[in-house]
């Protein structure tokens, strides 16, 4: 079973890639469970059709200690299990908290069953504190993968997430295995991208460019695999998951100082615009 | 080497670096600076509570008509309700819930979800069971962390069931000890309580603060001060009640016993409503003599001069015999003494009195000015953490300022040695020669017992059992075990009585470890037999 984490900058389309991700590794006949940990609850939608899913934690809320791993565990495309850990409403209670009672839950409930070739954690944001680097921490996911874009302030996240992996690898394992460039279409971004990877010691595994065809499908609350797989996009998306399927390069990143960072920004013109 | 370097001297140097600024010995003559009121070195066995502790447990828990609800996992409720011993009772006009134990009891889904609607149906519930006519919500750690918005609460329930609700945002971490929860009382009380009522003022009428009716302590003072002809306006908190300090402000003065946990309210009474305030001591009865006597000087009636050297004759009168009979058991003995704030100072004088030395003290979390007197306030160095909590300042209350005594009268009372205003700390009664521990340990503890040999060691319930199974004799100050009321002439003969019963049947220097008398392996040689 490998378990892996996503991670980016808030908006980066983190959840949309890593769906249309699960549902290509599904069409390759892989065994998936995609976790949510995002109290918005919104990182299955397209799997599922639609916000069908009751969170972890409102069903712990609800139902106290007696809870059914049937209630909070659906099946949705492919056969993808899909789970929402759920959260507090925005400016109250800890999220972060909720992410570490869900995925205990999860655990004492025989969630993560033998049978399973992926465990996939969407995850909110940067890491802003310890119940958001849950996932990475106790050896629960054992690979990130960064979601970002040519944009400054995604590669300035990006950044800050591999100091919190960096951290979490010297004393649980977890190991950086690329950064998924999400475009923006920014200009020289593929090599902006693959050269901060570069000097964080890790790669660009995939670059998927920005289609409306991914907007067509989420309207319809679907990945693009699922809305319309003769599209350009699914092929796309077929090869990041092939790209990570068949990924065998593991990193302790080497986080950069700002300096460093905003060299790099210059040396592809980014500063310029 | 003199006990304090041999202790000293197990320290690293990094944390002797800090210690020896804490551990003082006393030396006539030179002046005594202490290190206190800072962060305790990690790994230290502390005796220290915290701001909760000292804001809830202390100072808003005794409140005997408030209904004190405590915003957070059920444990900081359960060992902060009835512990301290600080008695209450209610009346015809006045409730007291000081039995009942309120908590929201926060569960692990109130701390993911946020604990804001559990605290407004335990206000709802507290509001329709007890029908009180005001409630205080104490923070505890995690609601600090989750950002539960008590205020907002306090203030919408205010205006929803028409009570006063009071919310202090006390959670345990802030600060160093229990004294940033003090100060946090403090200012709730001032901003939201003192000075809400619109009763009439009273002659000869006096506050009582930082009195906590330890044991009945306040009752006993009450009852001397009645006694004598004053009218109690309030006494905080000790058996105290909202009902009673809404009016604090009407009263001629304060009297300041527990100067740590009270004096921010002391000063800013001064400020806003021109009450004087004046440092008072009513365990021993040396020291109550005097402070009866000072506040007679005060009120300036040769009345209740009268009367107060009445009471005095007559109450030292009824003790006198029972006192000589626990002083002739007592006298040469030496002691320790280990509290909070400030009742190791006050203790100091009664054990005089008994002809009991004290050769070591300290407080948890006194600051300099306990030890050193208020007189160094100004040198007092402010670090972030003291900074961290906040320090209100208030203004004259143009309604109902009222200057009680001209600078000019304080002036002459100051002369005449009345503390108007003023304390001179624990330095003023320690013997020469004497160790002075601040924010004292376990470790210290021990080592201390074992070089010092002290007769009997005051403290409170976490170390007492390590003190008793040394060999020596302990008696709880904070608690006073099961016993008091110490205050005035009365409490003092229950002191007597229980430190010289305490002194004279040394159980615990009678039993004898077992591991102490007898081996506790059995074995013989073996090999014998191939010989």
């Amino acid at each position: 079973m490998r378990q892996i984490a996503i991670y980016g900058k808030g908006g980066i389309g983190k959840s949309t890639t890593t769906q249309n991700l699960t549902a290509g590794l599904g069409l390759m006949d892989k065994k998936i469970m995609v976790v949510g940990c995002d109290p918005k609850a919104d990182s299955t939608r397209l799997l599922l059709g639609g916000l069908a899913q009751k969170t972890v934690l409102d069903t712990l809320r609800e139902e106290g200690e007696e809870i059914e791993l049937d209630a909070i565990l659906k099946a949705g495309f492919r056969g993808i299990k899909c789970v929402e850990s759920g959260g507090p409403e925005p400016g109250v209670g800890c999220a972060g908290r909720g992410i570490i009672t869900s995925i205990s839950m999860l655990e004492q409930l025989g969630a993560y069953t033998d049978d399973l070739d992926y465990v996939f954690y969407d995850v909110l944001g940067d890491v802003v504190c310890g119940g958001f680097a849950m996932p990475i921490r106790e050896g629960k996911a054992q690979e990130i993968y960064i979601v970002a874009s040519g944009e400054m302030m995604a590669l300035y996240a990006a950044n800050n997430i591999s100091k919190g992996v960096q951290k979490y690898a010297n004393s649980g394992g977890v190991r950086l295995g690329g950064i998924i460039c999400n475009s923006r279409n920014v200009d020289g971004e593929k090599e902006l991208v693959e050269a901060f990877a570069k000097e964080l010691g890790s790669q660009m595994i995939y670059f998927v460019p920005r289609d409306n065809m991914v907007q067509r499908a989420e309207i319809n609350k679907k990945t693009v695999l699922e809305f319309d797989d003769t599209a350009v996009q699914a092929d796309e998306y077929r090869s990041l998951a092939a790209a990570i399927d068949g990924n065998d390069m593991f990193v302790v990143p080497k986080p950069m100082a700002q300096d460093r960072l905003e060299e790099i920004l210059m040396d592809h013109g980014l500063m310029d615009i | 080497m003199d006990p304090r370097d041999i202790v000293l001297d197990k320290y690293s140097s990094k944390v002797y670096k800090n210690r020896k600024e804490h551990v003082i010995t006393i030396n006539e003559g030179e002046p005594n600076v202490i290190q206190a009121d800072t962060r305790t070195v990690p790994g230290i066995m502390t005796n220290r509570g915290c701001c909760y502790a000292g804001c809830k447990g202390v100072v808003i828990g005794p409140l005997k008509d408030v209904a004190t609800i405590t915003h957070g996992p059920i444990g900081c409720g359960f060992y902060s309700w009835g512990t301290r011993r600080n008695k209450a009772k209610g009346d015809e006009n006045t409730k007291a819930f000081g039995e009942y134990c309120l908590s929201t009891d926060m569960q692990e889904t109130d701390i993911v979800f946020g604990g804001e609607k559990k605290l407004k149906q335990a206000i709802k519930e507290a509001v329709e069971i007890f029908h009180p006519e005001c409630i205080a919500i104490a923070s505890t750690c995690p609601v600090g962390l989750i950002g539960d918005d008590i205020h907002a609460i306090a203030a919408e329930a205010e205006e929803l069931y028409g009570i006063k609700v009071l919310a202090f945002s006390c959670e345990g971490y802030k600060g160093v000890s229990q004294s940033g929860g003090h100060h946090i009382a403090n200012n709730g009380l001032m901003k939201n309580v003192i000075g809400t009522g619109d009763a009439e003022p009273i002659k000869y009428s006096v506050n009582l603060l930082g009195e906590y009716n330890i044991g009945g302590d306040g009752w006993e003072t009450e009852r001397i001060l009645k006694r004598i002809g004053y009218h109690v306006v309030s006494v905080m908190t000790g058996d105290g009640s909202y009902d009673a300090i809404k009016n604090s402000h009407t009263a001629d003065l304060n009297l300041v016993q527990c100067h740590r946990s009270i004096n921010y309210i002391a000063e800013m009474m001064k400020t806003k409503y021109g009450v004087d305030w004046m440092k008072i001591n009513f365990i021993g009865p040396e020291a109550t003599k005097k402070s009866l006597r000072d506040m007679a000087r005060y009120f300036n009636d040769p009345e209740l001069s009268r009367r107060t050297e009445a009471v005095i004759a007559e109450e030292e009168a009824a003790i006198a015999e029972g006192m000589a009979s626990c002083k002739a058991v007592l006298a040469g003995k030496t002691a320790a003494i280990y509290v909070g704030g400030s009742r190791s100072h006050h203790y100091i004088n009664l054990l005089k009195s008994l002809g009991v030395e004290v050769v070591l003290a300290g407080y948890e979390f006194g600051h300099r000015d306990d030890y050193e007197g208020r007189e160094v306030l100004d040198t007092i160095k402010k670090d972030a953490d003291s900074k961290n909590i906040e320090s209100i300042t208030v203004t004259k209350d143009p309604d109902h300022y009222k200057e009680r005594l001209s600078e000019q009268e304080l002036m002459a009372l100051r002369a005449a040695g009345v503390p108007m205003e003023e304390y001179s700390g624990m330095w003023e009664d320690i013997m020469d020669g004497a160790i002075i521990t601040d924010d004292y340990n376990h470790f210290e503890t021990e080592e201390f017992l074992k070089y010092l040999k002290p007769d009997i060691f005051f403290s409170g319930i976490k170390d007492k059992f390590v003190i008793q199974r040394s060999g020596v004799a302990s008696r709880q100050l904070h608690s006073y075990d099961y016993a008091g009321p110490y205050a005035g002439f009365k409490g003092a003969l229950n002191f007597a009585n229980d430190v010289a019963m305490a002194i004279t049947v040394p159980v615990w220097d009678m039993v004898q470890a077992p591991w102490k008398k007898e081996p506790l392996l059995e074995g013989s040689l073996g090999g014998m037999e191939s010989c």
